[in-house]
């Protein structure tokens, strides 16, 4: 089948067709706006203090790692345990360009955005093959690579980690980071390439026999999520002064690829609720040191034995749905 | 020419044990397809229950490994019929974060109890090494321990999988479970079988290692059980010799790359030999080439 | 509509929910009747042990102050949070400690790393924070070169222990070739070795060879075969008792029986229990203090420990110990539970006496104390020498 230059630019373009001027998405594009402005009021005046501060930003964080994850493992069906790597490769180059090189905050942003991209590729091409559990072990492994070079690299800390990276991230950044995030990948699942994503979770082969070309877009699913796991990456080291290559290892993915499934396979607003929900359950069990994981981990066997499929399994909130387009079943081995 | 006597023997008494965990990694895969990360757990456990009974009960070598291995065997049960079961149908990725929430809670549930600090076994073997070709290269003598037990359980077992009629059971769900419940095998009672004998396998693993190395704490068999894992995948998942080769053959690269100097990249050698099995010959060095059929 | 309306009104609710869930109270004041210390430790994760056990210390300390009639009158009350050897964990705890709890002192973390995650925190909302355990030299002083305010710490630097060590291999038992093994992953380990190596060389000493290993690893037979091809004269291993001990007796059963050195971080019973006692000769190292040092107060200490946890304190036991004793000490000279001026009182510490020797706080912050050496005979510690600041 022929896929002329024509149609991709058109697919292309259809994914931010946005008639602005629908009430439907101006009240969407207001809901946005004013969700920001309340916060940042309340931020200002202090009702919000910087406990209620960092754990906003640790949830801000968690749903662009979720929402890019469900990208990979929920809407290709591609099973990815080395999430962590990309947030890694992020946070380290934007931690290098603005502590070591005196960068501005967008520079570190965008750099990490597109070295994490590039870590996409790199674990993107090799696995085509590889499925299911064997992927899940060799992302793994991709991983645990990644963090063993950091942890022998002097020039950016090693094991003792890079330390004084000046602050940047606020709630400005953060919000519409997250916002961004949402939007573009919703767009994207909502489009011809969404499309051929699904197909590809759903029957790999016949989505191939159909036409669609499955390495091109098993490779950009991961670029896309490595792409946004950096900006998370990125934000993060700018808030917490700190990093090391330990906080970003099997543990660190794991918690990721709990927070979607939890909220549902090949659902946004599932990533969403979830990040949410668990970083609240992760800081109401502060108080129980010694318990603490041992709850969470009964929670979470609790979820999968009763409601496999995640809180909001594949629907979404009428929010980020298109009228007339079917999402496809997240339900499938 | 005695430090590479030395580094070979160091590099077979560390894949011995890779191989021990990695037989029980491999039979379970076989059967119902689950990366088990409880494994390394199970293997955890085992030793603590070893070490519990030397110390506090003055139990001798082979009692503690014995009853450690029956120990375990009901864990793995227990284990299978609570928390994988229900899973049976479910998509694979549930499966696994079921995995990764009963590894999560062996490990720390047990921390809670016996508190994180490393345990220490008592002298339950002789401490002798012994000199080797008269060179100053020495092997202990628990190494030899764990070969043998190694060599003697992976005939076992490929006695049990080839020649009785539970391992033909086994071998049947493995292929095709829908076709074998129509011929009569009962599932259930298969898939507990398997996860007794493996369960039973990274018990005695436990044992030996706690033995051996002397410490012990609750998060030591996550590591070991990746290893295993990937043993398991470079002799080819579900082959039993397979998993016995992968496992010395790891040992022996890990220690290969320490000696030339790269000690703090060995774990990341494991992990690209993995993506390298995984790309060349995914069904392992030993594993047949199988078609993919639409 | 209806479910954009839903999702409002579910953000509005959980935000109101944060909102409500705080305690109230900016952080900092102490409370009228009780002085709030918040301990931030790793009790889960991959330094649990550590944590815990200097957690364990400093509640020791504390508690027996409140039964000796509290500090300035009043009850201490000990607020403790797992930061689950996380950096970003530690920061969390510590903002939760300030802003929820009020506390006037962060006492921990055990780590280094996971200190520097806490530190931005506590400076920023001016609460002092003292580690018992992080050795990195910019825990106390940054990038810069400027001492951090509010932070200290009431252990060795790393830089200290590898000078001395270097010292006493070089000037006292006169050896000019050694091998290095490192802790890759500790900044504990790797700051000695970094100070080690530059005062050795300096000194006109010769590394044959250098090798690492990670955290909780167990089988160093395929390393030492190496270091032992080099034919070291010693060995310096500057890691913590959970693998050096188990280092030591693998060298051993090698064949490796040159002297073995390294830091306070071989301070444990356990040593003994992991190398067996036989290969515990000919091992020396440096530390705060002698735990066989028959001075009535390190008895009295190791008594009631063991009588309370059945079991023989080890360094970090010691060092939390100290630390709790630390605090109360600052604040008794500072007259009340105000986090501004017990950082002053601390920075103003002089020839505090605890258990594990007497210190005083420099000008950034780091302790000054004398420093023992010790050698293992037989698998028990004897005291060798002491070398004061």
């Amino acid at each position: 089948m022929v896929y002329s230059v024509v149609t991709r630019r058109r697919r292309c373009k259809e994914m931010f067709d946005m008639k602005i001027g629908t009430k439907k998405n101006m009240l969407t594009f207001g809901l946005v706006l004013a969700i920001y402005l309340v916060v940042q009021l309340l931020l200002n005046m202090g009702i919000l203090d910087s406990y209620i501060e960092i754990n906003m930003v640790i949830i801000g964080i968690n749903i662009i790692l979720a929402v890019s994850l469900n990208l990979i493992t929920g809407f290709t069906g591609q099973f990815s345990l080395g999430h962590a790597a990309f947030m890694s490769i992020g946070a380290y180059t934007s931690g290098i360009l603005t502590a070591k090189l005196g960068q501005p905050f967008i520079v570190g942003v965008i750099a990490a955005a597109l070295t994490a991209s590039m870590a996409g590729v790199i674990i993107g091409i090799p696995t085509l093959r590889l499925k299911g559990d064997y992927l899940a072990i060799a992302t793994l492994g991709f991983g645990e690579i990644v963090r063993i070079i950091g942890l022998n690299n002097d020039y950016i800390g090693g094991a003792i980690g890079l330390n004084d990276i000046p602050q940047y991230t606020n709630w400005t950044w953060l919000y519409f980071s997250v916002v961004l995030t949402i939007f573009i990948i919703s767009n994207f699942i909502k489009s011809y390439h969404g499309r051929a994503c699904i197909a590809i979770r759903e029957d790999e082969i016949a989505a191939e026999a159909m036409g669609v070309n499955t390495a091109y877009y098993k490779t950009l699913a991961f670029v896309i999520g490595a792409f946004f796991a950096g900006i998370a990456g990125a934000l993060h080291a700018n808030y917490f002064y700190f990093i090391k290559p330990d906080s970003f290892g099997f543990m660190k993915s794991i918690d990721i690829l709990v927070i979607v499934v939890f909220g549902g396979l090949g659902s946004i607003t599932g990533s969403v609720v979830g990040a949410v929900a668990l970083s609240i359950l992760s800081t109401l069990l502060q108080g129980i040191p010694e318990l603490r994981m041992v709850i969470y981990a009964v929670v979470l066997f609790l979820i999968m034995v009763y409601r496999p499929q995640g809180l909001m399994g594949d629907r979404e909130l009428k929010l980020f749905k298109k009228v007339g387009v079917v999402n496809g079943n997240a339900s499938s081995k | 020419m005695e430090q590479v006597i030395q580094q070979v023997v160091n590099g077979v008494s560390l894949g011995s044990i890779y191989a021990l965990i990695a037989l029980g990694y491999t039979m379970v895969y076989g059967i119902i397809k689950l990366i088990n990360f409880a494994h390394g757990d199970i293997y955890m456990i085992g030793a603590y229950v070893g070490f519990a009974l030397t110390t506090f009960f003055n139990f001798g070598f082979f009692p503690a490994l014995i009853v450690s291995m029956l120990v375990t065997s009901i864990l793995g049960i227990i284990i299978e019929k609570v928390a994988y079961k229900p899973l049976r149908n479910s998509t694979r990725i549930a499966a696994l974060i079921t995995a990764i929430s009963v590894s999560m809670f062996l490990q720390y549930g047990l921390m809670y109890f016996v508190t994180p600090q490393t345990r220490t076994y008592p002298e339950v073997l002789p401490n002798v090494q012994l000199k080797l070709f008269g060179t100053n290269a020495v092997i202990d003598l628990k190494n030899i321990y764990i070969l043998i037990v190694t060599l003697v359980l992976m005939v076992v077992l490929q006695y049990v999988i080839h020649r009785t009629k539970v391992g033909k059971a086994m071998r049947a769900v493995a292929l095709d479970g829908d076709a074998s419940q129509l011929m009569g095998i009962d599932i259930n009672k298969t898939i507990s079988y398997t996860f007794a004998i493996g369960s039973a396998l990274a018990g005695a693993a436990g044992v030996l290692v706690g033995v051996y190395y002397n410490t012990i704490n609750p998060l030591m068999g996550s590591v070991p059980g990746l290893k295993a894992f990937i043993a398991a995948v470079i002799g080819g998942i579900g082959i039993i010799p397979g998993a016995v080769f992968g496992g010395f053959f790891l040992g022996i690269v890990e220690t290969g790359v320490s000696a030339l100097g790269g000690s703090l990249y060995k774990d990341a050698v494991a992990f690209v030999i993995l993506i390298l099995v995984l790309l060349i010959k995914p069904n392992g060095l030993f594993g047949s080439n199988q078609k993919e059929k639409v | 509509m209806k479910k954009t309306l839903a999702l409002f009104l579910a953000l509005v609710m959980m935000a109101s929910f944060l909102v409500g869930c705080s305690a109230g109270g900016t952080g900092g004041s102490g409370d009228s009747d009780t002085i709030k210390v918040g301990l931030n430790y790793e009790l889960s994760g991959n330094n649990a042990s550590y944590g815990t056990d200097l957690a364990t210390g400093v509640e020791m300390a504390l508690n027996e102050i409140n039964e000796n009639g509290g500090l300035l009158g009043k009850e201490i009350e000990i607020i403790k949070m797992d930061n689950k050897s996380d950096s970003t964990e530690a920061a969390n705890v510590a903002t939760r400690l300030i802003t929820r709890e009020d506390v006037v002192t962060i006492l921990g973390p055990a780590t280094s790393g996971n200190t520097k995650g806490a530190i931005p925190v506590a400076s920023q909302h001016k609460i002092p924070l003292v580690s018992a355990s992080a050795t990195a030299d910019d825990v106390t002083v940054d990038s810069n070169g400027n001492v951090r305010e509010f932070i200290f710490k009431t252990c060795f630097s790393d830089s200290f222990q590898g000078v001395t060590i270097a010292n006493f291999v070089h000037g006292e038992l006169g050896l000019k070739n050694v091998a290095i093994l490192t802790e890759n992953t500790s900044d504990y380990s790797k700051g000695i070795t970094e100070n080690f190596k530059k005062t050795f060389t300096e000194l006109g000493g010769n590394v044959v060879i250098e090798e690492a290993y990670q955290s909780k690893e167990t089988d160093f037979k395929a390393v030492l075969t190496n270091i032992k091809a080099a034919n070291p004269e010693a060995l310096i291993v500057p890691g913590y008792y959970e693998e050096v001990g188990l280092i030591i007796k693998q060298a051993r059963e090698l064949g490796l029986d040159v002297p073995v050195l390294g830091g306070d971080g071989y301070d444990s019973p356990k040593i003994v229990e992991l190398a067996g006692s036989e290969a515990l000769n000919d091992v020396y190292f440096t530390n705060h203090y002698s735990p066989m040092d028959d001075a009535p107060e390190v008895v009295e200490f190791r008594e009631k420990f063991k009588e309370k946890h059945n079991m023989e304190p080890n360094a970090f036991h010691a060092l939390g110990y100290d630390l709790g004793y630390f605090f109360a000490d600052a604040v008794e000279r500072a007259g009340e539970a105000d986090p501004a001026k017990i950082r002053d009182a601390m920075e103003n510490t002089v020839d505090f006496k605890g258990i594990t020797g007497t210190l005083s706080i420099d000008e950034n912050h780091n302790p000054v104390k004398a420093v023992t050496i010790l050698k293992l005979v037989d698998g028990q510690p004897t005291f060798l020498m002491k070398l004061e600041p």
